[in-house]
């Protein structure tokens, strides 16, 4: 029996979860896919937004706000890749400059420092690779970059390490509740709860669903994204917007904490949430867009593209409160854009609704809120790396080519408590099979690893969840 | 740190000739370094035979024309390190290399061989639209699993572009029970050589599709099937031609670019087009005493010409080691102008002694009966007639120093004649 069930494994339930270990509960976080962050969460933009785009008084603009005031320190106790690289919304007229003082006012309003409206002499200076017909631009010191997924993974791993119980495969098939203890009908076993956090994403309305709660709607909207590689260098330093319309914030670029620059995302209401899937129209509308911005983005230095589902609410705002229709379930959806950015906040918000529905709460004698401090090898000095090969000398093996990753964070990415079991799971938490080669190199190392490490023939490692294997059989000898 | 006269970078085929040469040259004090934990690069996977035939005048198995010049080095006693990683290389020549074995170590060198080869170009740079399941990987990819580690990567496969990875997997993914499909080629021509395209595909009876593209992949976690469709001449999608084939694999053989983080990290000088270093006739990059050699300069046709362009790496490296350089006078840049390409060397440096000098290129398409012109100041110094030029054959024409006027020479095809 647990006293809370959180159902989702994306930056949300990953945070909700963090927030909760640290007190005498007996928490699982369940979720259907074989990893953390296999939503949402692993598919976004990664930016870490000032708080001035949502209404002064919703949940979006007041928990956007307080997560981004967070999330250096958390970033920094969770070894999470963070860099305050400021934001621009660019404007190319007047009437645009119009919109941009709105938004700073509104963000003003809101408690928002460091937001200035700079001139064309001034852009050129910070970004020397805009084009020459932006006029106008508001500049936000306070907007930030992530990994989302190590944030989602780092969170996760923390509350694990406090205790929290990570589910994996566990797809919530039915939700009953007798005697004020939910049963929860999955693939797996049936698992019974005090409580339930909805942290399901672009399926939180189906989840909500199961207990009765059909007071809101997901609607599923996707966003592609193409990445260039590192070696086009600082095309951008900043995440550079283009002025929101009616459609929404549009297409950005921005670079990553990994130094790639990534160009996107459009949005399309789409009807499988679960097909991420990328179209040639969308790619291409998204670099067509992305020119307005620079008219330099070397397509050709393309590694990747991908699409990511946004959850967003019919609603508008987040939905973060306790059903109207089931008591102990609370609903934590509709986190579209800025959810990322508010997660860290989040949690705590959630902490507090959950808290009054278990008598005499106290806090765990042992809990931590960080992680030991990890570098990548690639980040290290030279004293650290050969520190790091003199330890252990995995560390000198490097594996991944294009990223520098080492033998050594690949085991240590198996062996966490949250550990990696899948070649994916090893892209997310080492970068490795993340650089320009896309793990052409790597791949066939990186199977070897986990079979190693796991003891398990190679033809049952796979790249994501079950079914997606990656060989089929030995060859004829 | 210790202090070495010569170091080579990669222990492939054009490693493994600079080295031999330079030893053979009198340079004692070498040392090669490679990544993996055996020397012969990609050569090791290349199980086929069809290798050796212009430089040994034999035809040999990749293995078998590694182990020509692994025997070698072995033979000439030349120190060579596996399983160690150059981390970086300083514009000074300092290399930093990490291995399991020995840690972090650091060497000073004299002069360096680069020759780190190339990788294959993943779905992302082409960006095929489609879910992101397992089954999609390089030929060259497949090729290590099945060749080196004895696995199949799957039962039935489409294969993307016609390039000679992509064919000779075609055959050996055959002859292992796996049902190959159809090679797609987006070009109206094949990628790769005309004795790959019978022997691989028509003894086989696997479809070769001209003109052709994967334009979507399908499947949520593996994949279960890919649409094709037809391109015409300006390459836009023919929609009605759109057709699924269902598949659990798709392997790509679309290109191959030069791996040269190392190089660029240096603050060498780069061709945007070759993606390789920029160098004079004696393969020197910018940096004075750093030699490219193999892909990582630029994409060959068969490694026999890897060799060559190995030995005559070393042969360079050997002048400037003992300081016998044709002194430097002027500096001519070479540029790929009408219907070619790119040009290999880019810059000509024009010493005291004259020199004929031998300018390698691509063209752009393909040309019948055409001639290729090198013009400075509007003067024709070269003229070679081709029978046939096409961007999947390298071709070459030389040039006399002394005819060299003015600071430019230019590269192109006579379209005129």
């Amino acid at each position: 029996m647990y006293d809370i069930i959180i159902i989702g494994a994306g930056v949300i339930g990953a945070f909700v979860a963090r927030s909760l270990s640290v007190y005498e509960l007996k928490i699982c976080v369940i979720d259907k896919h074989i990893d953390a962050a296999m939503g949402t969460s692993g598919a976004n933009s990664g930016i870490i937004h000032a708080g001035y785009d949502a209404i002064p008084g919703s949940l979006k603009a007041s928990l956007n706000i307080e997560g981004s005031r967070k999330m250096e320190k958390i970033c920094s106790d969770l070894n999470i890749p963070y860099e305050n690289c400021e934001s621009l919304v660019v404007a190319f007229s007047d009437e645009e400059k119009k919109v941009l003082e709105q938004l700073m006012n509104k963000g003003k309003k809101g408690g928002i420092k460091g937001l200035s409206i700079i001139n064309q002499e001034e852009i050129r200076r910070l970004e020397p690779n805009l084009n020459r017909d932006i006029t106008w631009a508001l500049l936000a010191k306070t907007a930030a970059i992530v990994s989302p997924y190590k944030m989602t993974i780092n969170a996760l791993e923390n509350a694990a390490n406090n205790g929290v119980e990570f589910l994996r495969e566990y797809e919530v098939l039915e939700i009953n509740k007798e005697n004020d203890i939910f049963t929860i009908k999955t693939n797996k076993e049936k698992l019974r709860g005090k409580v339930i956090i909805n942290c399901a994403g672009v399926f939180a309305d189906e989840i909500a669903k199961m207990v009765g709660d059909k007071s809101f709607k997901i609607i599923p909207r996707s966003g592609e994204y193409i990445i260039l590689d590192k070696s086009v260098g600082p095309l951008v330093n900043r995440v550079i917007f283009q002025t929101p319309t009616k459609e929404g914030k549009g297409v950005l670029i921005t670079k990553t904490v990994d130094e790639n620059i990534l160009i996107g995302p459009d949005a399309k209401v789409i009807s499988d949430k679960a097909l991420h899937e990328t179209h040639s129209d969308a790619i291409d509308y998204i670099y067509k867009k992305g020119l307005k911005i620079t008219d330099k983005i070397p397509l050709h230095k393309s590694i990747a593209t991908f699409t990511g589902v946004r959850a967003t609410p019919d609603s508008g705002d987040f939905i973060i409160k306790e059903s109207i229709s089931c008591k102990h379930f609370i609903n934590v959806a509709g986190m579209d854009s800025p959810g990322l950015s508010s997660a860290p906040a989040i949690g705590d918000y959630v902490l507090k609704l959950v808290t009054p529905m278990f008598l005499d709460i106290t806090m765990k004698k042992n809990y931590t809120i960080t992680l030991p401090t990890k570098k990548y090898f690639s980040n290290m000095t030279v004293n650290e790396k050969k520190e790091a090969i003199k330890e252990n000398n995995q560390y000198g093996k490097i594996v991944c080519r294009c990223e520098n990753v080492t033998e050594a964070e690949i085991v240590n990415a198996i062996h966490m408590t949250i550990g990696a079991t899948t070649v994916d799971g090893i892209k997310r938490r080492t970068r490795a099979g993340m650089g320009r080669c896309q793990g052409g190199f790597c791949l066939p190392q990186v199977i070897d690893i986990l079979s190693r490490e796991l003891k398990i023939d190679k033809e049952k490692i796979q790249k994501g969840d079950d079914g997606s294997y990656i060989l089929t059989r030995r060859t004829r000898v | 740190m210790k202090l070495i006269d010569l170091i080579i970078i990669g222990g492939g085929p054009a490693g493994l000739a600079a080295a031999c040469q330079a030893k053979e040259n009198g340079i004692n004090n070498i040392l090669l370094l490679e990544r993996e934990n055996v020397l012969g690069g990609i050569l090791k996977q290349c199980i086929h035979n069809g290798f050796g035939l212009q430089y040994f005048q034999k035809e040999l198995t990749g293995p078998e024309y590694a182990n020509e010049f692994i025997e070698k080095i072995h033979k000439l006693k030349i120190p060579y390190k596996v399983n160690t990683m150059v981390l970086s290389i300083q514009p000074n020549k300092t290399i930093i290399t990490s291995s399991k074995e020995e840690g972090y170590v650091v060497y000073q060198a004299k002069s360096i061989i680069l020759a780190m080869g190339c990788r294959e170009r993943p779905r992302g740079a082409i960006r095929i639209p489609g879910t992101n399941p397992s089954g999609i990987l390089t030929a060259g990819t497949a090729q290590k699993f099945v060749n080196i580690d004895g696995y199949i990567p799957g039962e039935t496969c489409v294969i993307l572009g016609s390039g000679d990875i992509g064919l000779i997997m075609a055959r050996r993914l055959t002859l292992e029970g796996v049902k190959v499909k159809a090679v797609c080629e987006f070009q109206p021509y094949p990628g790769g050589l005309s004795r790959n395209i019978e022997q691989c595909l028509i003894d086989y009876n696997i479809p070769l599709m001209l003109s052709h593209t994967v334009v979507a992949i399908h499947g949520k976690k593996r994949v279960t099937g890919v649409t094709i469709a037809k391109v015409d001449e300006h390459f836009n999608i023919i929609e009605n031609s759109k057709q699924e084939i269902a598949c659990d694999t798709l392997l790509l053989s679309v290109g191959l670019i030069p791996e040269n983080e190392l190089t660029s990290q240096m603050g060498i000088k780069m061709d945007q087009v070759t993606s390789g270093a920029m160098v004079n006739q004696t393969l020197e990059t910018s940096i004075k005493g750093v030699f490219a050699c193999g892909n990582v300069l630029h994409v060959h046709d068969l490694v026999d010409y890897v060799t060559m362009e190995g030995n005559r790496a070393a042969n360079y490296a050997t002048t400037y080691l003992n300081n016998s350089k044709n002194l430097m006078k002027k500096r001519i840049t070479v540029i790929a102008d009408k219907g070619i390409r790119y040009v290999m060397p880019q810059y000509i440096d024009i010493g005291e002694k004259n020199e004929k000098i031998t300018i390698y290129f691509r063209s752009k398409e393909i040309y019948r009966e055409k001639n290729t012109i090198v013009k400075c100041q509007k003067k024709i110094i070269s003229r070679h007639k081709n029978l046939r030029l096409m961007p999947a054959e390298m071709e070459k024409i030389l040039v006399k120093t002394e005819d060299i006027s003015g600071d430019t020479i230019y590269v192109g095809v006579d379209t005129n004649d």
